[in-house]
């Protein structure tokens, strides 16, 4: 890729390189269409309308060059949306993509192409995402020579030594999924996606489905492979001491919105939304001491009639009538840190919307 | 822990299950007591016997498994070997479970108020009007807004969250001397899970019943366990009370274990991870079934360690890190 082109439009701080991946008030809405049924009825009348749920509304997030980026969120949030827009999975109905500081869609074709093959993901779920009936050298080594990095001739050979990069045993290459534990497995998709040389890797709850043992095992690989490798990393999981430990900056998404932003420890220290604060207030902790759990009330609600506003406001204990009407938007609240919330004082520096 | 004998005790379970591929130990020995109104933790990661030594209690291992040897006995009444009839009799009655997943328990084409009002009939005679006054009222318990309705409802018309509670209030129905929850909260979102863990420890504490916690999570029993149990290839390694276990590890699996989780390490460093990956049951080695993943394993260890009890606490480990056995604490 030619590096960072001059024509970017400026952003907040100038100064730093044009961040690896940016996703520019990214949307997807996902419409389910009226079927026959619904148009029959409303030629009488009924009124049936097409559902249309807002996964992802309008979010902007920027991953520099090496930098390890936690995207936290309860399931429905739209975690996981966000990352398939990030590796272009799913195309978004609104907002840009940039890679580079490129527009991915003002490329060129091949160039675009090119671009594509340095994202890949690490799915959640080592049994769902691996093809049963493909052995683990095809699994690995199909991408490679796809995309010619590879004649047919070297796969065997190259695969053994992306098995070896990720602690499996070459050897058990002829196998098949089945044959493998789940931290196998897991490890099976991170060598899939490292196969193709990428340099942005989305990892959507990768270790989510791993023993504790195991998951400490795969998330001290994914570090040495950062270092290694010089690899960056959209990690999404649900687990927030996983995210703590290992992120450098943290987005918190809640339906579909991102409501707090900043550096782990700023962030983790200090939380500035109520939302980050109930999260917070839920992890666990191995500290051996008896204590109450005191809920945040109520569920998420669902994503096909979100409440107006704040999406949050039915939930928090602090919520005041503006938060029921208008709807907040992420204001710069430190440097490096915004947050969503009316009730959050502005950094003196101004708001960005 | 002492005065009139304890609730639920449970004296060297053996749950063996006779397939093909060889004899699964899937629970080798277990033994434990519960006094009314505990909880304990019972830890230990997938294919550690966690969720078999709950089944086993509850008289639910079906066949090719089979409990091969010791007792089981709810206050002083033994369960192994009792009949179908007497063991439906006690289960959803004096025993209850919650399982993961909340369509274990949930017929998905039943209305929740016949689900619920039937687990009362079963057991008692009482009107179909009082039995649904106690299914509302235990749906209350469980913090589940408009009841009524929600009695009117499928589960595909509930959340997770939703199901995993109705799920418990039918397990609390019938007032149980001892709930086992397997996992029950370990497919919720954080938020969720917090409301769970509070409404269980709020039942548990007013109804006075024992509970057993099987799961992987270090995290959730720390805050509300009593005592904690740990599991690994079919055998327990570890128990003693919550706090001793947490802060003062004795067997190198439990201390790898609470090393492996993310806030006990610095940010940003290599987590101490425990090498290599749980044996399979069907060929477990010989002697301690840790020693091929253990730090400290030594010559002795392919003899299998005994149990060492001692003042509440007890360790299977021929060089434990604490010194349980000889000089308890006072």
């Amino acid at each position: 890729m030619s590096a960072a082109s001059a024509g970017v439009a400026p952003r907040a701080d100038p100064a730093r390189a044009a961040p690896l991946v940016e996703l520019r008030s990214i949307s997807r809405r996902f419409v389910k269409p009226v079927d026959v049924a619904g148009r029959i009825a409303n030629a009488f009348g009924a009124g049936v309308r097409e559902e249309v749920v807002h996964a992802v509304d309008r979010v902007s997030i920027a991953v520099q060059p090496g930098e390890v980026v936690g995207l936290v969120g309860e399931s429905g949030c739209g975690k996981s949306t966000l990352g398939r827009l990030a590796v272009g999975l799913l195309a978004p109905t609104g907002g840009e993509r940039m890679w580079r500081g490129e527009a991915l869609d003002a490329m060129p074709r091949e160039r675009r192409r090119a671009a594509q093959l340095r994202m890949q993901m690490i799915f959640q779920d080592p049994y769902a995402s691996l093809n049963p009936r493909m052995r683990v050298v095809d699994i690995v080594g199909e991408a490679p020579v796809v995309h010619g990095m590879i004649t047919p001739r070297q796969k065997v050979e190259y695969v053994g030594l992306q098995l070896n990069r990720v602690g499996l045993d070459p050897t058990l290459m002829r196998r098949f999924p089945h044959q493998f534990s789940g931290g196998q497995r897991a490890r099976i998709g991170i060598a899939r996606a490292l196969a193709v040389k990428p340099e942005f890797l989305v990892c959507d709850e990768s270790v989510a489905a791993l023993d504790v043992s195991i998951q400490a095992q795969v998330l001290n690989l994914f570090m040495d492979l950062r270092a290694a490798l010089d690899l960056t990393y959209l990690f999404i999981s649900h687990d927030l001491g996983v995210v703590r430990h290992i992120s450098d900056r943290v987005v918190i998404m809640y339906l579909g919105r991102v409501v707090e932003s900043g550096p782990t420890e700023a962030l983790f220290g200090d939380p500035a939304h109520p939302y980050t604060r109930a999260l917070l207030a839920g992890v666990g902790s191995v500290e051996p001491r008896k204590r109450s759990f005191a809920p945040v009330r109520g569920e998420i609600p669902s994503p096909l009639a979100p409440p107006p506003g704040c999406h949050f406001h039915p939930r928090c204990p602090h919520a005041v009538a503006r938060c029921r009407e208008e709807a907040p938007v992420l204001t710069e609240i430190a440097p490096g840190r915004a947050a969503a919330c009316w009730l959050v004082e502005p950094s003196p520096g101004g708001r960005r919307s | 822990m002492s005065a009139p004998g304890p609730l639920l005790e449970v004296a060297g379970l053996r749950t063996h299950f006779f397939t093909r591929s060889g004899v699964v130990k899937a629970v080798d020995d277990v033994s434990f007591a519960l006094a009314r109104g505990e909880v304990l933790g019972l830890v230990g990661e997938s294919g550690s016997g966690k969720s078999i030594t709950g089944y086993s209690i509850m008289g639910l291992v079906d066949p090719p498994g089979r409990i091969v040897a010791g007792s089981i006995r709810l206050s002083g009444r033994e369960l192994v070997g009792l009949g179908h009839e007497e063991m439906r009799r006690l289960r959803g009655n004096r025993m209850a479970m919650v399982f993961q997943d909340p369509m274990m328990t949930l017929n998905p084409v039943m209305r929740i108020d016949r689900q619920m009002t039937e687990t009362i009939r079963a057991h008692e005679r009482v009107s179909a009007a009082a039995a649904r006054a106690r299914a509302r009222a235990a749906l209350v318990a469980v913090g589940i807004p408009s009841p009524d309705e929600r009695l009117a409802s499928y589960p595909h018309q509930f959340s997770g969250g939703m199901r995993q509670r109705v799920a418990i209030a039918i397990a609390l129905l019938n007032r149980p001397d001892v709930v086992i929850a397997d996992e029950p909260t370990t497919a919720l979102d954080v938020t969720i899970q917090g409301q769970i863990l509070h409404e269980m420890q709020k039942l548990t504490r007013d109804a006075g019943a024992a509970l057993i916690w099987i799961t992987h999570d270090l995290s959730v029993v720390a805050g509300l366990a009593d005592r904690i149990a740990v599991m690994y290839a079919g055998r327990i390694v570890e128990h003693g009370r919550c706090a001793d276990v947490l802060s003062q590890p004795a067997h190198p699996y439990t201390r790898g274990l609470l090393d492996s989780v993310p806030s006990r390490n610095p940010r940003g460093a290599r987590l101490r991870q425990i090498p290599g990956m749980t044996p399979s049951l069907a060929a477990l080695p010989e002697g301690c079934a840790f020693r091929e993943r253990c730090p400290r394993a030594g010559p002795a260890c392919a003899q299998a360690p005994a149990m060492q009890e001692s003042g509440g606490r007890g360790v299977r480990c021929h060089d434990p890190l604490a010194a349980v056995a000889a000089t308890a604490g006072p």
